[in-house]
């Protein structure tokens, strides 16, 4: 159990900050979202113009810098890129559709569910039959191909962008743009949310926290450790939920959700199996790209896009339900993506197995 | 028979999928693996040990070699 001791008291801290924050004034099972704050955050900037979610959140910004600082501290950070940029680019920006007509990201899927939210159920058995799907690829050779190491500048680009929002937002408040009422305007006082990002990214960086990871594990290779995150999310959240009486039972008027079963479904679908193409949930690539991985830059960038686009032409999923042109973009995602696994599988880029020679030839030692 | 396996540049969870892949072949008594990241190092240890692998972790420059011996 110590070996797992880490993973488990990264969960329950994610779990707690989360109840924390929505007590504290985060919209409803949404102190943790890395998909909605995204989309927040694409609308502070101005990439979409849907007026009622727009807030650079502080907890993306926390997040971002306490994984960078752990991994600078820990000397794990590393500039590398190059495998699959355009891929990555596009799995991030369809796996965002899929999360905003759920309204959720694995993390929120987990925070809805510890707050009584059956529609998350809904989403969770959608995200787990993605995960299924997506690991089916994985055993035929799916591969993404290899990253290079880089110039560390590279690495330091991610970084310095989100420092720079901080910068900016801290000296001049009004340069992004702020919902003045919808959950955008709902928000944990400023340090409260940098401060929980904070210590979520140090602990989600150094325990490697995943959650679509987490299921793919257990089902892949039988191994429960980044599972163990995972429940111990839910159960913190659980718990959290039931002290502060944010416990709600039932899929009716439950905060910022809607009760259509199978945009549920197909929305975390689409969601679970872009992320194990990718390798990791979008809290994992938040955490990546901030660790250097140029890679995860760029599917942050897909997921940022993904956000603008869902806003801008009103795909995304309300209270209210899944609007058809969402309905549509999901869709044509799946498509995109399960087309992407079949080719991924069929022209293998990835490492290779090779018979090790007796004798010692020089420079290097693979026949 | 030993096997060696290059996962450098190879991100989670690709390197484990390759490893997993020796280690099931029954004629394999020794692996090593090379790897260019820390989570990969932990990733690719906890699947060795859970099947019965003694793990041995060198450093080599920026890479990370590690030799999986099967324990009978």
């Amino acid at each position: 159990m110590q070996k797992h001791a880490l993973i488990i008291l990264s969960g329950l801290i994610l779990g707690i900050s989360a109840v924390l924050l929505v007590f504290m004034g985060n919209p409803g099972n949404y102190g943790v979202c890395i998909a909605c704050m995204l989309r927040d955050v694409a609308g502070a900037l101005g990439l979409h113009q849907a007026q009622i979610v727009q807030y650079l959140r502080p907890e993306i910004i926390g997040l971002s810098l306490g994984a960078t600082l752990a991994a600078l501290i820990t000397k794990e950070f590393r500039a590398t890129g190059g495998s699959s940029p355009i891929i990555r680019f596009s799995l991030g920006f369809a796996g965002m559709l899929g999360m905003l007509v759920f309204l959720g990201c694995p993390v929120r899927t987990v925070l809805r569910l510890a707050g009584g939210d059956f529609n998350a159920g809904i989403g969770l058995i959608g995200l787990i039959i993605g995960i299924i799907i997506g690991t089916m690829f994985l055993r035929r050779g799916l591969s993404l191909g290899r990253a290079a190491k880089m110039s560390p500048a590279n690495g330091y680009v991610f970084p310095l962008f989100i420092l720079s929002l901080l910068i900016a937002a801290l000296i001049i408040p009004s340069f992004f743009f702020a919902s003045k009422t919808g959950p955008g305007s709902m928000h944990a006082p400023l340090f409260l949310s940098i401060g929980a990002g904070l210590v979520i990214g140090i602990m989600a960086q150094r325990s490697r926290l995943c959650m679509a990871g987490g299921i793919r594990d257990a089902i892949f290779f039988k191994d429960y450790h980044l599972m163990y995150g995972f429940l111990a999310v839910f159960v913190a959240a659980l718990v959290g939920n039931l002290l502060v009486g944010s416990f709600k039972l039932g899929f009716i008027g439950q905060p910022l959700a809607h009760t259509d079963g199978l945009w549920n479904f197909l929305g975390m679908l689409l969601a679970g199996l872009t992320a194990i193409l990718l390798g990791g949930c979008p809290l994992r690539q938040l955490v990546a790209a901030s660790e250097g991985n140029t890679d995860a830059v760029v599917t942050v960038l897909g997921l940022l896009a993904g956000a603008a686009f869902a806003h801008n032409f009103g795909w995304a999923a309300s209270a209210k339900g899944v609007p058809q042109a969402g309905q549509v973009a999901v869709v044509l995602g799946l498509i995109f993506t399960l087309g992407m696994g079949f080719a991924l599988c069929k022209f293998k880029v990835g490492g290779e197995v090779k018979n090790e020679k007796t004798c010692g030839c020089q420079g290097t030692f693979l026949s | 028979m030993k096997k060696h396996v290059d996962a450098r540049g190879l991100s989670c969870p690709e390197p484990v999928l390759l490893t997993r892949q020796v280690l099931q072949d029954q004629v394999i008594q020794e692996i090593t693996v090379l790897v260019d990241n820390k989570v990969a190092v932990e990733n690719i240890t906890r699947i060795a040990e859970n099947s019965n692998c003694q793990v041995k972790v060198t450093k080599q420059d920026s890479d990370f070699m590690l030799t999986l011996i099967k324990i009978k």
